[in-house]
Formats: structure tokens, C-alpha cells, sequence
């Protein structure tokens, strides 16, 4: 009972304390002070080694632009989605991959996108030479082109479904049908009547969502380096590299870097909220001036499966190329299949996988754990969460990355704290906030008369939680390890940083192989672990389905 | 002093009074609440049951049998309590869900036949393995009748617990269900906003309005 009444505090500081231990442990060295490597006085020398590096305007620029763009597009497209088709049936068939969708890994989605464009890619393929005349890849620099296009794509593509999740979790309580009878009562068209009367309501409410998909664009690394340009990159990448160099000196930099990329992020959110105001004053005469048509209706539907099909086909594109023999360019198919890129890799892929899986299945337990403590808590104290604990959530996804995951890495080697478990802990900081979010509301959504009824049978409260309420509940809790495990696969930097490099899940050498380009390793890592990932969510449906197949009352619905 | 005592018992919430009542309800009688929606009548039988959400306060005594049920928490009340809907456990048969008021001790064999009995009592026999989404309504409300009473009460709360029946059902759901309570010499406390609820020769208490 103390355990538990305590639960809420633990969490808070097992979700804090990592990231504010960190950023002190990357703040430390940004000033020069970092005694392992011989720092002992505080300066400015980290910063101006940063100034003085000439790559470092256009990788902030690259950065900005990218970040920017992406959360701009991937909230424009599934506005305009859902917009022109809410309680349609084409939206039902989409929402039907979300999950799919978002269990993939971004470095997945991203190499599937490279071998669709890439200038030797299965679209230029597809219409070679007939189309094009090419016979031989053209010199075009595609992927990794110098102002981040390609990656702008490759993120958009999988914030999309993360949005749409998010906006479809938020329209109950902005009640759209209403609003866009209303609307439409008044002659206003489909979209214009949700742009006006819906979506102001449904915004409020994904807010943090969209904070936290600008503050990822604006940092990312795994996509950036698969994706995005070399020379030279965005900033993150660029204190990534200095992370890893052997030469440890570089140490210093790189966390000046880091502070500046958390300055960046900071101040991107504080444009974004500037824009968030000044779109909210000049939309306002619009939506005063009366019945409008948009004709938009059909370009949403065609973003929306644009970047739902990109992301299923690049997955294709990777199963062929993870089985292909003789495979010459324009061909669009390989002359011949076989298994020995599975053969070869399998060895290593199974460690890799093996590792992935032991880290994934900590952190998720722990998240499911700690999440059902504090939402039990949360039921049996009558503790009320606010705005603040929601915030609290976001916080890890606001934070960049590598503004802290170097602090806690310096932290490790300084307490002599067991590398694997800081890994694990480095996972759960990302996978605890979506596990949560994930499980709130269907365990809040339950009716607690069940407890009333169990309670009044003699079970006592925790007869109530293990017999009734979670059995009830399998299946959402099911979902939220679902999601919670695919976070914790796609991880990148928190195994890359805090492992030193030594600790290598299939996301790790799968980014390593970005510079190799030997498509047919790359086909079989990424296919390993969307593999994962994915294999998660469906034991999540099947799980209960089993279960259940003899208790109506518990199957469908959720 | 047996039956059940509410002795100035008011419900506040944050300070703000709800509801307030002072009763006794002898052993097989039954005491009937009444009151348009929105007046606190749940709330009412929430604070005997000891299930208030945080916030609210209940005031006053509450004791059963000449037992001091105030401060006890639900499970050792030996309150039995019917909602407008069955809420039988979803995950569990039918025979789970009656075996889930039955006490530890009883087992194996001893245990089925128990159910079994019960079962046979609202004729239902042979339904233990049943999935409860599977029965008809009346079906349903018998089986959270009975489950109710294995977990042997001392006395039964009872929130519009007919409301959803059609009316043929409901007449035999409420025979049944009274009957059993005078039987068992059980105080009753209802609360309905339906005049046809309340038993014949039972005492009512109007609420709000």
C-alpha cells in the first residue's frame, strides 16, 4: 500500500531524473568541465571550438528547415484528412494500418523510402528505360540531397500515422459530428466547416503531440543519417559524430553542441507557439466571413494514402531486395531469389535481434508496470491528474535526445553504474511516456461499479485489480506493451550513446549499415526489425482474441 | 438493535452539503429513496457502501446488526449491492461469477456443487460454463441476484436496479428479489425515481424536488 500510494513520485523521478541528471551531465562539459578528460575549469573553449567549426550555420539551417517542415506538413496532411473524411469509409481502411503504420521503426521506414527514390531505386526502375531512357542509374543526388527533401519525406511519412492516432484519440471530446452539421448547416463545405468549427477544438488537445513531433524533427538522428545530407548534416548528426570520435577531446564540442541544439528546440517551440497565435488572429476574419469550398477534399486523401503506401511499399521493396540474386539496373524485379542474405546475416542478426528484445521487453515491463501502479494509485487515492502530469509525460519527447543521453553516458562512467542496465533506463525515459499515454484512457474509461460489486462480493482492493480489473483489461494493457515494445525496438541514439557503441540492437547496426549501401544486409536488418516491432502488435490482437474467444462481452470493440 | 442504522448521515462535497438522512431499516424491510435524477441518490448509497469518490465526506454513523460499519472499507461491510445494469464480470462464466462471492474455504467439489445449487435455485441449471454476454437480460439479472447473495450479506443496497427490464420481467425480477430479502430478514435500502419499485407497505423518503 505505501508501494503503491509512493508509485506516482517514483515514476516522476524515474522519468525525470535521467533527463535532469543528464542535461547537468551534458551542461558540465559545454563549459569545459568534464574532470575524466582533464577539464577542471569552467570556459568558454567548448563554444568557440563549436563557432569555429564551418559546417556549423548550415547544419543549424539544415536542422530549423527540416524540423520545421516536417511537423508543418505531416499536421497539414492529416488536418486535411480528416477534414475531407471523417466517419467516411476511406478513413476506416487507413485507420486500420495506423497501428501497423507507427509500430514500424523510422529507420525502417527511412531505408525503404531510400530504396524507393534513390536514382538506382525501384521507382526509376519501374519506369526505365521505357519512360525515362535510362538504362543506368542517372546522376541525381536523391537521397541524402543537400537540403534535406528526402528526409523531410521520410519523416512526414511516419509522423503521419503518430498524428493521426493522436487526433483521432482527441475528436470524441471536440464531438466533430455535431460541430460539422452545424457548419455545414450553414453552407459552409466539408473542409472548410472543419478547418473552422472542429479543427480549433481538436488542436488544443494534440498540442503536446505536435510539440513533440517538432521537437523530434528538429533532432533526429537515425533518419537523418539514412536520409538526410553528409556534408554537412543537421546539427545533431554532427554532435553525434563528435560523440563517437576516438579522439576525446571532442567530448567538448559535442556538448556545446548539444546545448545548442537544445537552445534550437526551445526556440523553435517558441516560434511555434508565436505562429500557433498569429494563425488563431488572422483565421479568425475567416472563419467570420461566412460559407466557404475548399476543394481540397481530394488532395487530403491523396497525401494521406501517399504516405501510407510510401511506407508499405519501401517495406516491399526491402523484402525484395533482402532475397534478391542478379538484380540489374532497370530490371523492377530480380532475376532470381534466394535466402542467402538471411543465410549469411542470420548469426549476427539473431544476437543483435536477442539483444534488442531483452532491452525492449525491460523497459517495456518496467513502463506497463510503473503506468498500472500510477493509474491504480491514481483510482484507489482518488488523485486527480492535471495539465501538469501530462506535461511531465512529454517532457523526455520535448527534450532532444542528445541533450542528455551524453550526460547520462558521462554519469554511467563516472558512478560505474552497469552499462546495460543505463541502457534499459536510457529506453524506458521514451517508452514509459507512450506506454502511458497509451493505457490512461481505456483504464480510466472503465466502469468502476465492477469494483463496487467485487468489493461488496468481500474482495478486498487488490483481489479487485488482479482478478477483475486487469483480466477486463488485457487487452488494452496488451496494446500499451505493444507500443511501449515498439518504441524501445526503434531506439537509436539512448543505445548508441549510452552503450558506448558496444551494445548493438538490430536499429544500431542497421544505421551503421547506412554508408555501406550493401542493400541486401540492409533489406534483411531493417525486415528483422520491423519484423519485431510489428510482431508485438499482433500478438497484442491475437493474445486476447484467444483468450477471449469463448467471452463476447470482451472481444471487438476496443 | 438489528437492522440497519443511518444515523444522521450527511454527504458533503468539498464542504457543500448533498444529502442527508436518518433512518433505521429493520431486519425484511425495505426503506425506499426517491428523488428525480441529479439529487444524490447514488451518492447516498456510494457513502453506506463506502465507495465515495475523493472529495466527498460522509457525516454521521452507519451500523449494521448493531455492527459500526463507518470507516470499514466495502469489502467488510457484508453489504449486498444491485445497479441498473448486471455487471456481471465479463472474463468469468457464469459459474465464475457466482464462484467469485463464494468464501475461499469451500473447494473443490463441495465448491461446484455450491454453484450448481445455485444455479438450479434460479433456474438456470446446467449454465456454469456459460458465457454471461450469451444470457437475456432476465437471465443476467438473476444470476447478479444470486451472486450477490452467496457472498451472504447482511443487508442489500439497491440502485434502480429494475429499470432496465422490460415490463413483464420486472415484476417477477422485483418479487424475486424482495421475496429473497424477507426471507433472509435482510434490510433493504432502494433508491429509484420509479413509484412502482417500491414494495408493498414500504416506507419511502422523498429526496430534493
Amino acid at each position: 500500500m505505501q508501494l503503491l500510494r509512493a508509485a506516482p513520485a517514483l515514476t516522476l523521478l524515474i522519468l525525470l531524473g535521467p533527463v535532469a541528471a543528464g542535461l547537468m551531465g551534458t551542461l558540465a562539459p559545454a563549459f569545459g568541465v568534464l574532470p575524466a578528460l582533464g577539464g577542471t575549469t569552467p570556459g568558454l573553449a567548448p563554444l568557440r571550438t563549436l563557432l569555429a567549426w564551418p559546417g556549423l550555420t548550415e547544419a543549424v539551417g539544415l536542422s530549423i528547415s527540416t524540423g520545421i517542415a516536417a511537423t508543418i506538413l505531416s499536421l497539414g496532411v492529416v488536418t486535411l484528412f480528416t477534414a475531407g473524411w471523417y466517419g467516411t469509409r476511406p478513413m476506416r481502411w487507413l485507420t486500420r494500418l495506423l497501428a501497423p503504420l507507427l509500430a514500424i521503426p523510422h529507420a525502417a521506414a527511412a531505408f525503404g523510402l531510400a530504396f524507393l527514390v534513390a536514382p538506382s531505386g525501384w521507382l526509376a526502375r519501374v519506369f526505365s528505360p521505357w519512360a525515362t531512357g535510362w538504362d543506368r542509374p542517372p546522376d541525381l543526388l536523391i537521397v541524402q540531397d543537400p537540403l534535406g527533401l528526402t528526409m523531410i519525406a521520410g519523416l512526414v511519412v511516419k509522423e503521419i500515422p503518430f498524428l493521426m492516432l493522436m487526433t483521432l484519440a482527441a475528436l470524441p471530446q471536440a464531438h466533430p459530428e455535431k460541430r460539422l452539421t452545424i457548419a455545414r448547416a450553414l453552407g459552409h463545405g466539408r473542409v472548410s466547416g472543419w478547418l473552422k468549427a472542429v479543427f480549433p477544438a481538436v488542436y488544443t488537445q494534440i498540442r503536446l503531440p505536435v510539440y513533440a513531433v517538432l521537437a523530434y524533427s528538429l533532432t533526429v538522428v537515425d533518419v537523418a543519417i539514412i536520409l538526410g545530407p553528409n556534408t554537412p548534416p543537421p546539427l545533431a548528426v554532427q554532435v553525434v559524430r563528435w560523440m563517437s570520435d576516438p579522439d576525446l577531446s571532442m567530448r567538448f564540442p559535442a556538448s556545446a553542441g548539444a546545448m545548442l541544439q537544445l537552445v534550437l528546440v526551445l526556440g523553435a517551440l517558441g516560434l511555434w507557439r508565436l505562429g500557433e497565435h498569429m494563425i488563431a488572429r488572422l483565421a479568425r476574419p475567416w472563419a467570420e466571413a461566412g460559407p466557404q469550398h475548399l476543394p481540397m477534399r481530394g488532395a487530403g486523401l491523396a497525401l494521406a494514402a501517399l504516405g501510407a503506401g510510401t511506407v508499405l511499399a519501401g517495406l516491399g521493396v526491402l523484402g525484395l531486395w533482402s532475397v534478391a540474386g542478379f538484380w540489374p539496373f532497370p530490371d523492377a524485379l530480380p532475376r532470381s531469389t534466394e535466402m542467402a542474405g538471411w543465410v549469411r546475416h542470420g548469426a549476427a542478426l539473431g544476437t543483435a535481434a536477442w539483444e534488442t528484445l531483452r532491452i525492449a521487453t525491460a523497459a517495456t515491463g518496467a513502463a506497463l508496470g510503473m503506468a498500472l501502479a500510477c493509474l491504480e494509485a491514481e483510482h484507489r487515492f482518488g488523485l486527480t491528474p492535471g495539465t501538469r502530469s501530462l506535461w511531465v509525460l512529454y517532457l523526455p519527447l520535448l527534450i532532444p535526445q542528445v541533450a542528455f543521453l551524453p550526460g547520462l553516458q558521462t554519469l554511467a562512467l563516472i558512478t560505474g553504474a552497469p552499462e546495460g542496465g543505463m541502457v534499459v533506463l536510457g529506453h524506458l525515459v521514451f517508452v514509459l511516456p507512450y506506454v502511458f499515454l497509451t493505457l490512461a484512457a481505456p483504464w480510466r474509461a472503465w466502469d468502476t461499479r465492477h469494483a463496487t460489486v467485487a468489493a461488496a462480493l468481500g474482495a478486498g482492493p487488490w483481489r479487485v485489480f488482479w482478478t477483475v480489473r486487469l483480466p477486463m483489461l488485457a487487452s488494452p494493457v496488451l496494446t500499451a506493451g505493444a507500443v511501449g515494445l515498439a518504441v524501445s525496438v526503434g531506439q537509436y541514439l539512448p543505445t548508441l550513446l549510452i552503450g558506448g557503441g558496444r551494445i548493438q540492437t538490430l536499429t544500431t547496426e542497421a544505421v551503421a549499415l547506412a554508408s555501406g549501401g550493401d542493400r541486401r544486409v540492409i533489406g534483411v536488418t531493417a525486415l528483422a526489425q520491423t519484423a519485431l516491432a510489428v510482431g508485438g502488435f499482433a500478438l497484442a490482437l491475437a493474445i486476447p482474441r484467444l483468450m477471449w474467444r469463448n467471452r463476447r462481452g470482451l472481444r471487438g470493440g476496443r | 438493535m438489528n437492522g440497519l442504522h443511518l444515523d444522521n448521515i450527511a454527504i458533503t462535497a468539498g464542504g457543500v452539503p448533498l444529502v442527508a438522512l436518518s433512518a433505521h431499516i429493520p431486519p425484511g424491510e425495505t426503506l425506499t429513496v426517491m428523488g428525480p435524477s441529479g439529487v444524490g441518490k447514488s451518492t447516498l448509497l456510494a457513502g453506506v457502501m463506502g465507495t465515495l469518490p475523493a472529495g466527498f465526506a460522509l457525516g454521521g454513523r452507519l451500523r449494521l446488526n448493531g455492527r459500526e460499519l463507518t470507516g470499514l472499507p466495502p469489502e467488510d461491510r457484508r453489504l449486498g449491492i444491485l445497479f441498473q445494469d448486471e455487471l456481471l464480470f465479463p472474463h468469468l462464466s457464469v459459474g465464475g461469477n457466482l464462484a467469485f462471492a463464494l468464501p475461499a474455504r469451500l473447494r473443490g467439489r463441495a465448491r461446484r456443487a455450491r454453484i450448481e445449487d445455485a444455479l438450479d435455485r434460479i433456474g438456470l441449471s446446467g449454465f456454469a460454463t456459460r458465457d454471461p454476454a450469451t444470457l437475456s437480460g432476465g437471465q443476467k439479472a438473476r444470476v447478479a441476484l444470486m451472486r450477490m447473495l452467496l457472498a451472504d450479506p447482511q443487508a442489500l443496497l439497491l440502485d434502480e436496479p429494475f429499470s432496465r427490464l422490460d415490463t413483464a420481467l420486472r415484476a417477477r425480477i422485483r418479487a424475486l428479489v424482495f421475496g429473497l430479502a424477507a426471507d433472509r430478514g435482510l434490510p433493504v435500502l432502494l433508491v429509484t425515481h420509479d413509484g412502482e419499485d417500491v414494495p408493498p407497505g414500504g416506507r419511502v423518503v422523498q429526496l430534493g424536488g
